[in-house]
């Protein structure tokens, strides 16, 4: 049983920089937990420390009972699969595989087993006495990957595996990564920036921020409810319009003067709040009464939806609605539901 | 390959010429030179030569000194080659386990390179002189009475330990450059394969590192064998007696020396012929070679 336990665990780099803030969590036996954030934020870090390639500079991490601070990388009975792949140039693919395994003094004819039960699944077969440069990108991947299923580790960690693959092997990647994760029952720690492979594969999602774990929940938390205008603007595509506005301290949100709209409960704060509301939450309106009036600009077509970019109250907005044959005017009107407003500290945007 | 098309036959030629001519009047005139006169016995005192066919290539393959000295230099290239790449490739993995990344260093270290080879050479006569010698002095209180230039295998040792102090910064700035254009990620997958720091470097760094060391290994040996003359003159001081030379040194001893051109030129086209076989092994094996990338 692989449980990945953090507790305060916090990186400072020689250099002084504090790249990841103390961090607490625990990661349950077979999960997949992603790690998600924008360029910089300390994912890698995190995961590297986790692998033992860089030092934990404070705090205990532990590995099912075993406290692993001070354990070789080695020693912890994990497996990694990085960006680059890093293949080793000079050894054949099946080498590459075993090599792990070698070291580890197992008998050669349980290697070879083990090496060719892992190729027939990633469709290696084939390819065992090719060196990674005459491999494909797709099958590169494929040997990492293979590399890290032949340890039978406790734990995988991967490092933005599948972003040198073209959008369309990522996705079918992405499918077999969660299913041969879920089959091996292995506990799994996955850094991506693409939010579509942090929403389609997580059972939970760490979304990190400058060095800090801004929030962790299931996908549908994190999309649904987002703690901060950070997690709501950097997960979802487009991103959640956040308007300024202002509570009274009773069930409406005042967006101007004469805009209120109504809240699903009382809130007591009176006082400026930034409106969250995803793009895909609004409805046009076709007629009736009420609504909000929205000022449109341009029309962005994406196939299955459209983007409909403009001005509410003043304030740049979005709305995505589902494709059908329509003409729009300058003006339309718009539907927010009650349920679709979201409202956030307006100093440091913790959700209300 | 690209292939250039000139519209003018002539420019291509010209282009060539002064190169050609270098080549021609600096290598093949003299190369030729040296293959006729070893054909001739010459007269000590430059009064016209006789025709001696193969009798200057005879006389070498019978002499017992030529087969010393060629011992010697077998010898004394393996030596040079062994430690000054053995010395070079152990300081540039301490030294890259210290530098990851700091190019500044790096090229700090690039200056020894600069200003060694020169000085070296000179700097080896002084510490390694009989009365004032500093290395001599340091042998002593091992009570090793070191004679450069008088016993045999102390002038050897002196040799061999200037040759390869001249030769260890060059090795190192390539290795060096080549632990360096490791990917990081491939030693940090090794690392989590392999527990053993000595298995990791013999399993992965060393033969992404064999293209350099290979490349190192010919140009060492061609270093040990040709271009220590100038070590081995410094330190004999042109008066081999019973000191060991090499056989580029022997060539230059027996033709201004012993005024024997004819057999002194025999030498120097064996020694042509032993380039010609290390230039075709480089190239023979250079191609074969596997490019990692
Ligand atoms: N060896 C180091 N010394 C000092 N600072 C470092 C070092 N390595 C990384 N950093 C810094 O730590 C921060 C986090 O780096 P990290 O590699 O974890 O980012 P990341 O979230 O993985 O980003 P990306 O998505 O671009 O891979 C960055 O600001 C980076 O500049
Ligand atoms: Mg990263």
């Amino acid at each position: 049983m692989a449980r990945v336990t953090l507790e305060d665990v916090r990186k400072v780099y020689p250099n002084g920089f504090e790249a990841v803030y103390p961090c607490s969590f625990t990661v349950n036996h077979g999960e997949l937990i992603v790690l998600v954030g924008p360029s910089g934020c300390g994912k890698s870090t995190l995961l590297r420390m986790v692998a033992g390639l860089e030092s934990i500079t404070e705090g205990e991490m532990s590995i099912g009972d075993r406290v692993v601070n001070d354990v070789d990388p080695a020693d912890r009975n994990i497996a990694m699969v990085f960006q680059n792949y890093a293949l080793y140039p000079h050894m054949t693919v099946a080498n590459n595989m075993g090599y792990g395994l070698k070291n580890r003094g197992m008998a050669k004819a349980e290697i070879e087993q083990k090496v060719n039960d892992a190729a027939k699944m990633l469709n290696l077969s084939d390819y065992l006495e090719r060196r990674p440069s005459q491999l494909s990108g797709g099958q590169r991947q494929r040997v990492a990957m293979g590399r890290a299923i032949v340890r039978e580790p406790d734990l995988f960690l991967f490092d933005e595996p599948l972003s040198n693959l073209d959008a369309k092997l990522r996705n079918q990647m992405r499918i077999e990564i969660r299913s041969l994760q879920r089959r091996l029952d292995t506990t799994a720690l996955y850094v991506t920036h693409d939010q579509v492979e942090a929403m389609t594969m997580a059972d939970r999602i760490f979304v990190m921020n400058a060095g800090r774990i801004e929030q962790i929940g299931t996908p549908s938390e994190i999309y649904h409810h987002p703690q901060s205008t950070f997690v709501a603007s950097f997960m979802g595509a487009p991103p959640m319009n956040l308007l300024p506005a202002r509570t009274t301290g009773n069930t409406h949100v005042e967006l101007a003067d004469d805009l209120a709209l109504p809240l699903v409960s009382h809130v007591d704060y009176a006082g400026p709040v930034q409106l969250g509301i995803r793009p895909e939450d609004v409805r046009l309106k076709d007629g009736g009464d009420g609504g909000t009036p929205f000022k449109l600009d341009i029309v962005e077509e994406l196939g299955a939806t459209r983007l409909l970019h403009g001005q509410l109250a003043g304030h740049a907005f979005t709305v995505a609605i589902p494709h059908e044959e329509r003409s729009f005017d300058d003006t339309l009107t718009l539907d927010l539901p009650q349920d679709a407003l979201h409202l956030f500290d307006h100093e440091t945007g913790r959700r209300l | 390959m690209k292939r250039a098309v000139f519209s003018n036959p002539w420019l291509p030629i010209m282009l060539l010429v002064p190169q050609l001519f270098i080549i021609a009047v600096f290598f093949y005139w003299p190369a030729g030179f040296a293959i006729q006169s070893s054909f001739y016995l010459q007269d000590p005192f430059g009064f016209g030569s006789t025709y001696v066919g193969l009798e200057n290539y005879t006389d070498l393959a019978q002499s017992a000194e030529y087969k010393r000295v060629a011992w010697f230099t077998l010898l004394y290239t393996f030596a040079v080659t062994f430690f000054s790449l053995a010395i070079a490739l152990l300081l540039a993995v301490k030294a890259d386990n210290v530098l990851r990344g700091a190019k500044t260093y790096r090229t700090l270290l690039m200056w020894v390179y600069a200003i060694a080879p020169p000085v070296a050479g000179l700097m080896g006569v002084m510490l390694f002189d009989q009365s004032r010698g500093n290395i001599t002095k340091l042998f002593e209180t091992f009570g090793w009475e070191f004679r450069l230039g008088v016993d045999y295998w102390d002038t050897a040792t002196a040799m061999i330990i200037v040759a390869v102090w001249k030769q260890v910064p060059v090795n190192f700035i390539f290795f060096l450059s080549g632990l360096q254009s490791i990917p990081r990620t491939v030693r940090e997958a090794a690392l989590i394969d392999n527990r053993s720091a000595t298995g990791r470097f013999w399993d992965v760094i060393f033969p992404l590192l064999a293209p350099t060391a290979f490349f190192l290994l010919i140009i060492n040996i061609t270093y040990a064998l040709f271009d220590t003359f100038g070590v081995i003159d410094t330190l004999v001081k042109a008066e081999p007696g019973n000191n060991p030379v090499t056989l580029v040194y022997k060539v230059f001893i027996d033709g201004f020396r012993g005024n024997d051109l004819g057999g002194s030129s025999a030498q120097s086209v064996v020694l042509m012929v032993l380039v010609l076989i290390l230039t075709i092994v480089q190239f023979r094996l250079m191609e074969r070679r596997i490019h990692y990338t």
